[in-house]
């Protein structure tokens, strides 16, 4: 069973479309990245699949439909939407007995023994933690919980590399298992390609792109053209060209390695470059990707 | 990677399963209201502060009470003011102030958690809509009016053994002070006020104001109350009448159509027939559209 599948998702603002039939599947054990620009949808796609918000088309959600029982959802899924989203009143030793509280599949020691690593107290009020804690507390309070989907939008914004390093490899060693189903949505892509195991491009309400993580190893390469060979390089039809540093940098798709190695260095594209490559070569006016 | 990486991706899952179905539905209740307590302090301290105030206003009193009991030694309702009064006083008092406490409740309610975008928080774990507004509304129909009463009772006992103490001391006898204060008569006649007239009779203001609070995008306050000062105004100058303005202060002030007689037991003795009154069962109808209306809203809103 999927974990995800949605089919002609449509959803509306006033005269803004923000799903425009949106499709998506994604299988259970996955770790996806869902990248795009800003109003591209992202948020909202996410928002549909956690029940916060009402859509037109057909959603299931680990078998069940987000809008009408988002609150059983919530046992088998979990998400953290945007930072800092913790009530500043609250005691941190409060929200471990609240979640312990409501939530039949949380694990308070869990929770405590990834606090203990910070340096967050019990009897801290979440006011007056810094933002990084505020997140760091967050995750320790999400992965304590025996969920099977976790939706993250952008769980590290505005926090300093440090943090955001620790958040990823926390999730990824102490949380990861195989059987649970990851999104991530963030446009600090760079900094979790090694972290996703697919990867979804999503464009003004749409799915634009959609590949695993070993495919794409496979199928894209990036070459740092030789000035002599850009012409040649260019016979291989490329799907993007830029420039860096005074020389021509080509993205290829399906293009045999042994075949560019001549042309210059080979080497696999970051998701960011197959972004705007991807998102570049679609027709219309450009877009405000901010990666 | 953690052990359970070498487990079948489903057996523990089955295992948990049942989990979730033991689960009373009442705990998710228990803790909404819990998590309101916490974030609410002002439920607690404000009418704790009243009775602290009262306390010292009191005690100044007591100074010259004992000078004023004997002076008015052979008039009995003198005396009966003398004594009554800061006790009707104080009970008042502190009604008064969670009220004010139970309208900033709850126009803050469903309002700053959007304000705050913990919504998002709130609604990451298995607590439905219903059960998050219905533990809203439960606080000022039902908590507050009996932390009123606890304090209020408290407070009165307090004042009680202080008075006969000045008045011992001051060598004045306390036989005249206890009777007269009917002291278990009110206090159960001051639960039913409080449980009644603050707790059910004001549920559809209340349930009005969490309206209000899941709805507004901003300033609950003037959304709250503006509204029907329009209709007011608007009735008065289509029709010249009033109906409008009279039904909200026969919600506020009670039926007020009884005896006019003065002292506490008048006011806080509710009519023989107020749980059985159809205006009751109206507005606790009311109550129950305000709130399945504010159930759907957070349903569908989002942070601001």
């Amino acid at each position: 069973m999927a974990c995800i599948e949605a089919r002609g998702l449509r959803k509306a603002f006033g005269k803004t479309i923000a799903l425009d039939g949106l499709d998506l599947r994604v299988e259970e054990g996955r770790i996806l990245g869902l990248i795009g620009p800003n109003g591209a949808g992202k948020t909202t796609a996410l928002n549909a699949i956690l029940g916060l918000t009402p859509y037109q088309g057909e959603l299931r959600v680990l078998g069940r439909d987000p809008w009408t029982e988002r609150d059983q959802l919530m046992r088998d899924a979990c998400f953290i939407s945007d930072v800092a989203v913790l009530p500043r009143w609250i005691k941190v030793s409060q929200a471990l007995d609240y979640v312990v509280g409501v939530h039949p599949r949380f694990e308070r020691a869990k929770a405590e023994s990834f606090l203990a690593k910070t340096n967050i107290r019990l009897a801290s009020k979440v006011r007056e933690l810094s933002k990084g804690m505020v997140v760091q507390l967050h995750l320790a309070l999400v992965m304590a919980i025996d969920a099977r989907l976790l939706v993250l939008d952008e769980p590290t914004l505005g926090l300093d590399i440090l943090y955001r390093k620790q958040f990823y490899d926390s999730l990824l060693n102490d949380y990861y298992d195989r059987s649970r189903t990851i999104i991530v949505a963030t446009h600090q892509v760079d900094e979790i390609q090694n972290v996703l195991t697919d990867v979804m491009f999503i464009n003004r309400g749409r799915i634009v792109f959609n590949c695993s993580m070993e495919d794409f190893e496979s199928r894209y390469l990036e070459v740092m053209v030789n000035p002599e060979q850009v012409a040649a390089a260019r016979a291989l039809r490329p799907m993007h060209e830029r420039q860096a540093l005074g020389r021509s940098i080509l993205l290829f798709d399906s293009v045999n390695r042994q075949q560019l190695a001549p042309l210059g260095d080979v080497r696999t594209p970051s998701i960011a470059d197959l972004f705007v490559a991807v998102l570049g070569n679609q027709a219309g006016e450009p877009q405000g990707a901010s990666l | 990677m953690n052990t359970r990486s070498n487990v079948m991706p489903e057996s523990p899952r089955d295992s948990q399963g049942i989990a979730p179905a033991v689960l009373s539905a009442t705990r998710p209740m228990y803790w909404s209201l819990r998590r309101e307590l916490w974030e609410n302090r002002s439920i607690f301290i404000a009418p704790l502060a009243a009775a602290g105030l009262i306390l010292l206003g009191f005690m100044i009193y007591m100074i010259h009470l004992p000078a004023k009991v004997r002076a008015a030694a052979l008039d009995p309702l003198q005396q009966h003011e003398l004594i009554e009064q800061p006790y009707e006083l104080a009970a008042l008092l502190i009604m008064a102030t969670t009220l004010i406490v139970a309208v900033f409740y709850c126009l803050d309610a469903l309002y700053g958690e959007r304000r705050d975008r913990s919504i998002l928080f709130w609604k990451s774990l298995p607590v439905s809509d219903a059960t998050t507004v219905l533990s809203k509304a439960i606080i000022p129909v039902v908590i507050l009016p009996l932390v009123t009463f606890a304090i209020t009772i408290a407070l009165r006992l307090i004042m009680l053994l202080l008075s006969s103490a000045v008045l011992l001391g001051s060598g004045l006898s306390i036989a005249t002070v206890w009777p007269r204060l009917g002291f278990f008569t009110t206090t159960l006649g001051l639960l039913y006020h409080l449980v009644g007239m603050h707790g059910l009779g004001y549920a559809p203001i209340y349930g009005w104001l969490l309206l209000v609070s899941a709805w507004a995008r901003r300033a609950p306050f003037l959304w709250a109350t503006l509204p029907l000062l329009a209709i007011g105004i608007v009735e008065k100058i289509a029709f010249n009448t009033a109906h409008f303005a009279t039904m909200l202060g026969s919600l506020i002030g009670g039926d007020d159509s009884g005896s006019k007689a003065t002292g506490m037991s008048a006011v806080l003795m509710p009519h023989g027939q107020f749980l059985t009154s159809a205006d009751l069962w109206i507005g606790l109808a009311v109550t129950a559209v305000f709130l399945t209306a504010a159930v759907r809203l957070r349903h569908y809103r989002e942070p601001i």
